[in-house]
């Protein structure tokens, strides 16, 4: 029997996060989920608590990368067989979550991805500078790589041990997903993508203007260039840093 | 030439910035790991104040021999730069010290929490409630 823990990092989406733990619970309620609190300042663990989650509160806000990897690293310290990373504003579908586990039962892959553009979606239409920066990722990821990557900006994944150890030791940190998708292809693990619905953010509008989408892509185009320069992408066990 | 006026000057600001560096390693306000460059920079710019002409010969040999002072600032320029330099690296490294640091407090406190809860009596918990009357 595989143990299964759904990864959730949250900043102050007590509104919202009830929700997420419930719908994750009714999926499967085998599922563990843990709800990585990065120092939110309303009741954001209380209410995750209260739905049914293990919760792990930083004391301060880490960041939505060191916030994930958080998780990842209770999955390892918990020894559990697979996690799986859902956004704590509910834009992911926990009942998409069983795609995401196929291909993993099946030993066909390290990581699986749910992406909006494998078909799946068809109404999945983002602004057009998010959507602009996403097909640049796409293209660049896949050249870096050289596998076929729709969607680098998805967070929602699934993770075998390999997969959390490795992210667990290393985790990019602003806006990670781009990043950690070059770092898994480069430790040789294997990606699989499966088409998923999203919806839209339940609560407020997506930040990400057309100016912040391309301080965005500047960044992360450097990060990642940074990311396939590195020495070693995983900085060995008591190296000196 | 440079201008002994500018020799002095310079002399008595590198030494009195060794002075201060000395003192700091003293009272241990300052470690000597991150005091060392400090203590490279003050030195050299001591000895290039008080060697004259050392100073005039490697202005001639950069181009500036008409005003030898300008390597007394390129040379502390310089060090600036590197002290700084240094300083990211280690903001580096304790950014992410710090980071780790609240991930595993986090993770500890988790852990407590649910220890806390199992030994908490309650009419669910009665090996807890044993375990406490005993």
């Amino acid at each position: 029997m595989t143990s299964i823990v759904a990864v959730v990092p949250a900043f102050d989406e007590e509104a919202a996060i009830g929700a997420v733990v419930e719908e994750i619970r009714a999926v499967d309620p085998l599922i563990d989920v843990v709800v990585v609190d990065d120092g939110s300042t309303d009741g954001t663990a209380d209410v995750a608590r209260a739905a049914g989650a293990a919760v792990v509160r930083l004391p301060f806000n880490l960041g939505i990368g060191a916030a994930v990897q958080t998780g990842f690293r209770y999955a390892l310290e918990h020894g559990y067989d697979v996690a799986v990373r859902l956004d704590g504003d509910g834009q992911h579908d926990a009942t998409e979550l069983p795609k995401l586990l196929i291909p993993l039962g099946r030993g066909e892959a390290d990581v699986v991805t749910g992406s909006r553009f494998r078909g799946g979606d068809d109404a999945y239409r983002p602004p057009l500078g998010r959507r602009l920066g996403i097909t640049w990722f796409a293209r660049l990821v896949s050249i870096l790589s050289g596998q076929k990557v729709t969607d680098t900006t998805s967070g929602f994944q699934a993770l075998n041990r390999d997969a959390i150890a490795l992210f667990a030791r290393d985790y990019p940190s602003d806006y990670p997903e781009v990043e950690a998708t070059v770092l898994l292809l480069k430790h040789r693990l294997r990606l699989v993508e499966v088409p998923v619905r999203m919806r839209e953010r339940e609560h407020g509008s997506s930040s990400i203007t057309l100016l912040r989408s391309i301080y965005y892509a500047i960044k992360v185009t450097l990060a990642l260039l940074v990311a396939m320069a590195r020495r070693s992408a995983i900085p060995s066990e008591g190296s000196p840093r | 030439m440079t201008p002994v006026r500018i020799s002095i000057a310079a002399a008595i600001g590198a030494a009195l910035l060794l002075l201060i560096i000395l003192e700091l390693i003293r009272g241990r306000r300052l470690k000597e790991r991150y005091a060392l460059l400090w203590l490279v920079t003050g030195v050299a710019l001591l000895v290039l104040a008080l060697w004259r002409g050392g100073l005039n010969t490697i202005a001639g040999w950069l181009g500036v021999g008409t005003y030898p002072p300008a390597i007394l600032f390129a040379a502390a320029i310089m060090f600036v730069i590197a002290v700084l330099l240094h300083y990211s690296t280690v903001l580096s490294r304790l950014t992410d010290d710090n980071v780790l640091l609240a991930q595993e407090v986090a993770l500890l406190r988790a852990r407590i929490d649910v220890l806390e809860a199992d030994a908490t009596p309650t009419a669910k918990n009665p090996a807890a409630t044993a375990r406490r009357a005993g």
